[in-house]
């Protein structure tokens, strides 16, 4: 018993510590305000307000614009790294391709790069007089501005994409690599191309894998940080409440306002559990259906 | 390996042989497109190893594959001596972080995970549930709450407000208790108790030595975790001195577009500090790539 303890204690001191005490603690501090302006309360104090701090969020058109730009993002990222990602391992399964190893290699090595970094180098490539890319375009006498409002989505999305579609690819080709040999033969004895065989024997096979890295995709929107903190400081497109947690770090840090921040903090968490809880239920339906 | 090969067809009849020449061709397609891809992913890393052998007037002509200019230790030796060789120090920050949080983070976790693993405690399941809970809770939507903690204690803008935080990996717990229920097993365990040694004598002498593959793959992703962590670290510091090199190079890219002579350094400090993760994932492959199918499993 002894050594279970031992053993224990120090992951279950950390996950009070930095899990449950720090989300009891917004929790808390959701429910409370201060009150600067001494409006006859006296300056800086504590009181409670309830939900208020939760309706001030979800009244603020600039934090609910944070999901709405996460949406857009979701529309355009998920079917193009899911898509993109799901046919590189196809193409890698169908045993078409030389190389292999090494081409699995070189897509995933992106996700190697740290988020700040891959952001870096993209934003230096949408750089007019940075990039090289542009100068070639504009030589084609293309301009393309890859900060304009149109375009700075897409432009983050491509960041995204870059850095997980080799990661998704290795998820995906994994699957494949299960999916049993004879139904594939059985296909093609059955006159069924490759093609064919990709689209109607091997997706529905590994569409668990597929629905999973869809709501991966959808969790990690959420969280969108990094890339587009880097954005703001380069393009005006990208204001400094783009995204959900932009929204709580600038009411956190730049309105030293904890009350509301951690209030968007906890919906941000209840929809990031909400969503959660809709994969593993879905997973587990799944391995249940597949006993 | 099950590699797949589908074989072309036996005797050349007519349809084989076309189906033969459309082999050829879906053949040139797939690799067109996976080269294509590899491309698109390669280079981007390429433009910035070339990118770091440039002058700040070379950088900003785009000329890229110009060769006449060669910079690189002009750079390196800026990178270095700039702001007192503050770069240097972030460096050694994101390996304390990173190499020294992820050692002493899955020691923790793979005790946890071999112990829910060999050991029956009350609440085990409900404890359990809570870990798999806090492997869906994305560590960004902790930050503001762990800050909040972290003023009330006083450790704000402190080494431990970024080391601690870091060493929780409950997917770190999930995946030592899915390989210790697969790789130790419990006759061993039941000999060295024969033997009289104790529980944890065992775990250290001989669980953990065949928990060596699961550990390097629960370390192995830590430490990209760790070593990619930027939301964290910038909410916890305002104090320079104690910046990985993630809140460093961002700080610097903010300085750039005032003063643009920052911009050969934050290129040549972003490559240095990509150099790491490449090699460890390089020299270890095969230890993220059961990670990686562990995790898609589940």
């Amino acid at each position: 018993m002894l050594a279970c303890v031992t053993l224990m204690a120090p992951f279950t001191a950390l996950l009070i510590a930095v899990f449950l005490v720090p989300v009891g603690y917004a929790i808390g501090l959701s429910l409370f305000g201060e009150d600067h302006k001494g409006l006859g309360f006296g300056g800086g104090t504590t009181v409670f307000t309830g939900l208020r701090s939760y309706l001030a969020v979800l009244q603020d058109p600039s934090f609910v614009s944070g999901f709405g730009a996460i949406a857009l993002y979701c529309v355009i990222f998920v079917p193009v790294v899911v898509i993109g990602a799901l046919a590189l391992a196809l193409l890698l399964d169908s045993g078409l391709v030389r190389l292999r190893r090494t081409a699995q290699m070189l897509l995933y090595l992106p996700h190697a790069v740290p988020g700040i970094i891959a952001a870096v180098i993209w934003l230096y490539l949408y750089t007019p007089g940075l990039s090289p890319v542009i100068k070639l375009l504009a030589q084609g006498d293309i301009t393309v501005d890859f900060l304009g409002m149109n375009t700075v989505l897409p432009s983050i999305v491509n960041i995204a994409l870059w850095s997980g579609l080799g990661y998704n690819m290795v998820i995906f080709y994994a699957a494949l690599q299960a999916v049993p040999r004879e139904v594939i033969e059985a296909a093609r004895i059955d006159g069924a191309g490759g093609f064919r065989t990709a689209l109607m024997v091997k997706v529905p096979i590994i569409k668990g894998s597929v629905l999973m890295v869809c709501m991966f995709a959808l969790i990690g929107a959420l969280q969108l940080f990094t890339e587009p903190m880097l954005m703001n400081q380069a393009t005006p497109m990208v204001n400094s409440r783009f995204t959900p947690n932009m929204y709580i770090y600038d009411a956190a840090f730049r309105r030293n306002n904890y009350g509301l921040a951690s209030a968007a903090s906890v919906i941000l968490l209840i929809v990031t559990c909400a969503l959660s809880y809709a994969v593993t239920r879905w997973t587990g339906r799944k391995e249940r259906s597949a006993r | 390996m099950t590699t797949h090969q589908l074989m072309p067809t036996k005797g050349l009849t007519a349809t084989n042989r076309s189906t033969f020449a459309s082999r050829l061709t879906s053949r040139a397609a797939a690799n067109t497109i996976v080269l294509i891809a590899a491309l698109y992913t390669l280079l981007p890393g390429l433009w910035l190893l070339l990118a770091a052998t440039k002058n700040s007037d070379a950088l900003f002509s785009s000329d890229i594959l110009s060769f006449g200019d060669f910079s690189l230790w002009r750079n390196l030796t800026d990178l270095f001596a700039m702001e007192e060789g503050i770069y240097g120090r972030w460096y050694v920050n994101s390996l304390l972080y990173a190499v020294v949080g992820a050692l002493v983070g899955s020691l923790i976790s793979v005790s946890a995970g071999y112990a829910f693993d060999k050991y029956e405690f009350r609440h085990k399941e409900k404890l359990f549930g809570l870990v798999l809970t806090g492997v869906m809770v994305p560590q960004t939507v902790l930050a503001l709450p762990l800050y909040l903690v972290a003023s009330g204690v006083g450790m704000v803008n402190t080494f431990w407000a970024v080391f601690i935080p870091v060493l929780f990996n409950p997917f770190g717990v999930y995946l030592a208790r899915l390989l210790s229920s697969g790789y130790v097993p419990n006759e061993v365990l039941e000999a060295s108790r024969v033997d009289g040694a104790g529980e944890l004598q065992t775990y250290i002498r001989v669980s953990l030595r065949m928990l060596g593959p699961g550990f390097v793959t629960v370390f192995l992703f830590q430490l990209t975790a760790i070593w990619n962590n930027f939301f964290l670290p910038m909410v916890m510091l305002s104090d320079q001195d104690l910046y990985p090199l993630s809140l460093g190079l961002y700080t610097w890219n903010s300085s750039a577009t005032v003063s643009p002579e920052y911009y050969p350094l934050v290129v040549i400090g972003s490559l240095l500090a990509v150099v790491p993760l490449i090699v460890a994932f390089i020299t270890l492959q095969r230890y993220w790539k059961s990670g990686l199918t562990a995790g898609s499993v589940k």
